[in-house]
Order: C-alpha cells, then structure tokens, then sequence
C-alpha cells in the first residue's frame, strides 16, 4: 500500500519487468494536487528513468507509463487502463517472456 | 636598453610605436608567412606570431617568428602556458634568445576546448604572471627560478596582454598592476572599440601610476562586416563592441562595409593616440593582413623609424 | 566526498559478456551520498543487467552485496567467502575501493563499474560539483575560501585570465563560474581585497599526484 506514487522506486517497476509484467502503469494524482506537493513529480521522474532503462535492455520504453487522474476521475481511470492493456497487447509479450518461452520450449 | 629589441628601441625613445600579428599556418609550408611578412615589410616595428591561438594547432610561433626574423623583422615570441611546463617554457625561453628573438608575450592561453584537440592534457603549471617573473628573473639576474646560475641570459623584452573589457571591470586595472609589479615592459591589449570603456580603464591604470612603468598599445582589429562584429559581440568572450559602431557598420551598404571597417579603424587609432599613457597600437587584422599598410598609413603613422 | 557515475549500460554488458555469474558490490560510503554505487544502485543496476541478459537469450546470475566500505581491509573481508562462487566482480565503489578489491583478491576478475570523477560537494539534490583537486597543498586560506586550483578551469594562481564573460561565466563553459571572480569576490566581502595585488609564487605540483602516487604513514597509528 501506497501513501503517494511518489513511493514508487525504480527497483519495483523492474522488478515487474523481471517477474514477467508485459506492462507496467503508474497512476498518480494531478500535477499540483499532490497531498504530498511532488511526490508525483518524482515519481513522473522516476517513470522516465526506467522508461529509459527499459529501452536500453530491449524490453521497451513504451512498456511503462504514468497516468495522472484525481480519486474522484472513475470512469477516466478506466479508460487509461483499457488504453494500456489495448497498447500492451499491440506490443505483444514482454522480450522477457519471450525470451524465457524461447528456452523452455 | 634592456635588449636589442627594436620596439624598445622606438618606446624608449618616446615614439608611438606600431606592432601587428601574424598567425602561423595550419601546415609546415614557410611561404604562407613569408607572403605575410611580404605584406607587412616597413609597416611596423614588431611582428607577434601567435601561439596555437584559440588551442588550434599551428606552425609554431618560435618558426614564424624565425621565419619572419630572416626577412629582417623583429619578431615577438608569443608563449601560452596551457601547453608547456616550466621546464619546457624556460628552454624555450633559452632557445628563442639564441635563435636572436628580441622579444615575447607572456600569456596563459585559450583553454583547449577552444581547439581541434580538447581531450589534450592541461598543463598550466604556472600563469603568465609568473611567466614574466621567469622571465624577468632569467634576464635580469641570470638564474634559473631553480635559484641555480644559467651561462648566457636570454635578453627578451617582456611583453602581455590585457583585456580591459572582461568582466570583473573594475578589477582589470588591478590585474595589470600585478603584470606590471612583476615585470612586464610593454602590453598589448585586447581590440578594443568602446573607446569610452578604455579611456575609462586608461584612467585608472593611471591613477596607479602604470602608464609610467609600462608601454601600453592598444590594440585595434578592422572589422570586415556587420555580420563579423555581430558576431564577435555574441560570441568571443571579454569582446565590447557598442551597439552604434554596429549600426555605423550595417547602414553602409555590404559592399562599402569593409572600407567602413578600415575608417572606424583609423578613427579609432587617431583617438587612441591621444590618450594619454597610450604608448602605440598594436593592429591585429586576422587573416586580413594585407590592410595593415592601408591602416597604417591612412593613421598617419608612416614611415616607422628607422635604426641603423 | 569522491563523486562518480556509473558507467553505460552498453559498456558495462560489454565488460561482461565472457561472465554468467557475478557478484555486484556497493559501497555505503561516498558513491551511497551520490547515488552511484549505493546500496540502491546495486539493486537498481542488477535488475538492470539481468533484463538485458535474459531479453538477449543469455541470462545471468547476480549476488549483491553492499559493503560499509571498499576502502579498509576489513570491510572487504565480509566479501571473501563469496568470490569463489562467482567469475567475476563487478564494483561499483570508487576507484580506490574497486583497486582495493583487486588487491586483497588478487584471483578475481575484477571490473569497475564506476567512473570515479572528482571530490565534491552537494550543491543541491541531485547536483553535485567539484572543489577540489587534492594538490596537497591547500592555499585556501589566500583565496578566500575557493581554489583556483579546482575552480579556475586553467588553475591561475593570480587569474583571472582575459576570457570572463559579461555574465560572470568561465570562458569554457557558461555554466561554470569564472573561478576568480568567485575569489575576487570573496576576498572584497570579507575585506580582504588588498590581498589580491600579491603575486602568488608559481606552485609547487610535487605534493600533487605530480610527484608520483602519494602515501601518508603515521607512525604513531601504525600497528
């Protein structure tokens, strides 16, 4: 349990990435409604930082995102989750997956 | 007459004197200097060869000036110390005077960013404020820094440069209090075309009585264009080129922009001259040597003195 | 504290492709303050390489371990009883603490996977800068506080040199104060300006890493 997304550390979303995640969503409150005041910042930075990492060991930047919404904006919440899953699925497996598929088969 | 040089010659005698530089080839081809040399025979009293100027290598400076000195010019040994450590400056120093170079600049450098070679090592063991102090120590009282006795002094005029425009500018008088506290004979200064800002720095170099301990020359560049001072006010650091000279340079047409580059030029020395404390110009036209003689002469400055 | 940055990810995959196991060692020392070579890191970087080993086809096997130090034997001892374990090391202290490795397990492949930079400071989080060049011979006290050896790009001792921009900018680089700028300053607002005509003599370098690497022996620590 989270008290902000500025709790996110870059070594959980990895972790993700190594536990089979095909993709990964940060979700965070709107930029200066932060409980917090940066904590979302942070996380925003955070998100790019692995974006970044993740594209450097060929799994793929466009694998993890961050999303900003407020706890009352339901109904965009599920439609940031749908256009994720939708973008993943586009992708196809995690090269991760892929790969561990490739060595068992 | 600490030296033979011929610039202390015209100096010492009270003469407003007249040096310009030459910059060495990116090559070993001696005729480019010569071809410059060609240009500048009987315009001056001393010829400064740069250094790997800006960190770009060049032909160096003691070749040119070895260059120049067989077409009977005094040349002036310029010598940075980004690239040499003491041991090296004080053979060069050796070297130069045995080769009959008469005089020298004293200077820290461009940094090598500047240059084709920026991964070069640093050197700048030591700053061209104890360059001239080596100098003077070598010169004058025949000894190496070391302390230890050199046989055969090396008589060189000691020169540096000032830039009376970079910033802090109130403490640029000071900085040339400090060269002249340790030596230096003669100064040439950065181009300059905010003649109001020099006459200001003029002032108070002589209110520390500096103009009576060194020969300053103010240095002066023509410009080729609007586009070139545009530029230079952008882009070179410690450069002070007042709005209206630009304007006076833009609203000649492009054609017309050189000559107007040569007047202001002229202007420029003819004002200079009166300054008090202002001991001669030092007419740096960079790959444009083949003005000086037109400068020179339109400043009324011909014919330079002769010495037998 | 001694500043670095990790090393690439493309040179440090390349620096271990002969290798299928490794141990990663941190260090809770400088590199900790910094975010380079910390406990963090070490996590941070193992999932790193593991991801790109596994994406490649050619998985590998990461043991990390973060010591107190790399710098004093005896933290270094906690790591012995893994090395034989393992082909390579892969350090990601300063360069003191990675040669120390190297030297108290001479049989291991060690590989750094740090570039050490400079001694600094934390200017403000997430910026650190360098102060100091380790010349041994510190002139501080002349200069107000701030090193022309360090500050100066071309470490004048009686600068500052022509090239100051308006701005106050080191010619080299904008973001770089002029170092004697800093100085003159510094010396006018403690009233030490007079201090400034002094020609400062040329320095001597022996005491820096000029003479030769250096060595410290305090005979009355000295077991």
């Amino acid at each position: 349990m989270l008290p902000c997304s500025g709790r996110v550390e870059e070594l959980t979303l990895l972790r993700a990435f190594e536990k089979g995640a095909d993709g990964v969503m940060v979700v965070g409150c709107l930029e200066g409604d932060c409980h917090y005041l940066t904590g979302n910042l942070r996380a925003r930075a955070r998100v790019k930082r692995v974006a970044g990492i993740l594209d450097k060991v060929g799994v793929g930047a466009e694998r993890v995102e961050m999303f900003n919404l407020s706890a009352g904006e339901g109904t965009k919440f599920v439609q940031y989750a749908n256009d994720m899953v939708e973008k993943i699925r586009g992708l196809g497996p995690s090269p991760v997956n892929v790969a561990r598929q490739r060595k068992a088969g | 007459m600490k030296t033979e040089s011929r610039l202390e010659r015209v100096l010492s005698q009270g003469q407003f004197a007249v040096t310009t530089e030459c910059g060495p080839p990116r090559g070993a081809d001696p005729d480019v200097v010569r071809k410059k040399g060609a240009l500048l025979k009987g315009m001056v009293d001393a010829v400064n060869v740069t250094d790997n100027q800006t960190s770009v290598v060049r032909m160096s400076s003691l070749a040119g000036c070895m260059i120049l000195k067989q077409m009977g010019f005094d040349p002036i040994l310029q010598m940075v110390t980004r690239d040499r450590n003491r041991i090296s400056i004080q053979s060069d120093i050796l070297g130069a005077a045995a080769l009959g170079v008469n005089n020298i600049l004293c200077l820290s450098g461009d940094h090598q960013t500047f240059g084709d070679d920026p991964e070069a090592k640093n050197v700048f063991d030591i700053d061209s404020i104890q360059l001239i102090q080596l100098v003077k120590t070598m010169r004058d009282e025949g000894v190496f820094p070391s302390g230890k006795e050199l046989k055969g002094a090396p008589r060189l005029f000691i020169g540096a440069a000032s830039n009376p425009f970079a910033e802090p500018f109130a403490i640029r008088p000071l900085r040339l209090a400090k060269k002249v506290d340790a030596g230096v004979e003669f100064i040439q200064t950065q181009c300059i075309y905010n003649l109001d800002r020099f006459e200001t720095f003029m002032k108070e170099a002589r209110n520390l009585g500096l103009h009576e301990k060194v020969k300053i020359l103010a240095g002066v560049t023509p410009l080729k264009s609007a586009g070139m001072a545009k530029f230079m006010k952008k882009n070179v650091a410690g450069m002070d080129i007042p709005d209206e000279v630009i304007q006076r340079m833009a609203a000649a047409p492009k054609e017309e922009q050189a000559d107007k580059g040569i007047e202001i030029c002229v202007e420029s020395i003819q004002r200079l001259r009166e300054v008090e404390g202002v001991a001669g110009v030092h007419v740096m036209a960079i790959e444009w040597e083949q003005k000086v003689p037109e400068i020179v002469e339109k400043a009324g400055l011909l014919p330079r003195p002769a010495f037998s | 504290m001694i500043i670095g940055q990790q090393k690439a990810i493309e040179a440090l995959l390349e620096m271990l492709s002969p290798y299928d196991n490794i141990l990663l060692v941190g260090c809770h020392g400088c590199v900790t303050v910094c975010r380079s070579g910390g406990e963090k890191e070490v996590e941070i970087l193992s999932s790193t390489i593991r991801l790109a080993r596994e994406t490649a086809g050619r998985p590998i096997e990461i043991r990390e371990v973060t010591l107190e130090r790399q710098c004093d034997p005896e933290y270094l001892e906690v790591m012995r009883p893994y090395l034989e374990d393992y082909q390579a090391v892969l350090s990601i202290a300063c360069g003191a603490g990675i040669q120390f490795v190297a030297e108290k397990f001479p049989a291991a492949r060690v590989l750094p996977g740090l570039d050490t930079t400079f001694i600094g400071v934390t200017e403000q989080q997430g910026v650190w800068a360098e102060r100091c060049q380790a010349c041994g011979d510190c002139v501080l006290h002349l200069t107000g506080g701030i090193c022309p050896v360090t500050r100066c790009s071309k470490s004048l001792f009686n600068g500052p040199c022509g090239g100051t921009t308006t701005s106050g900018s080191c010619e080299v680089n904008k973001e770089i104060p002029c170092g004697w700028m800093l100085i003159i300053d510094r010396l006018r607002s403690t009233g030490q300006i007079e201090n400034y005509r002094k020609i400062l003599p040329m320095k001597k370098w022996r005491s820096s890493r000029d003479g030769g690497p250096r060595k410290i022996q305090r005979e009355d620590l000295m077991g």
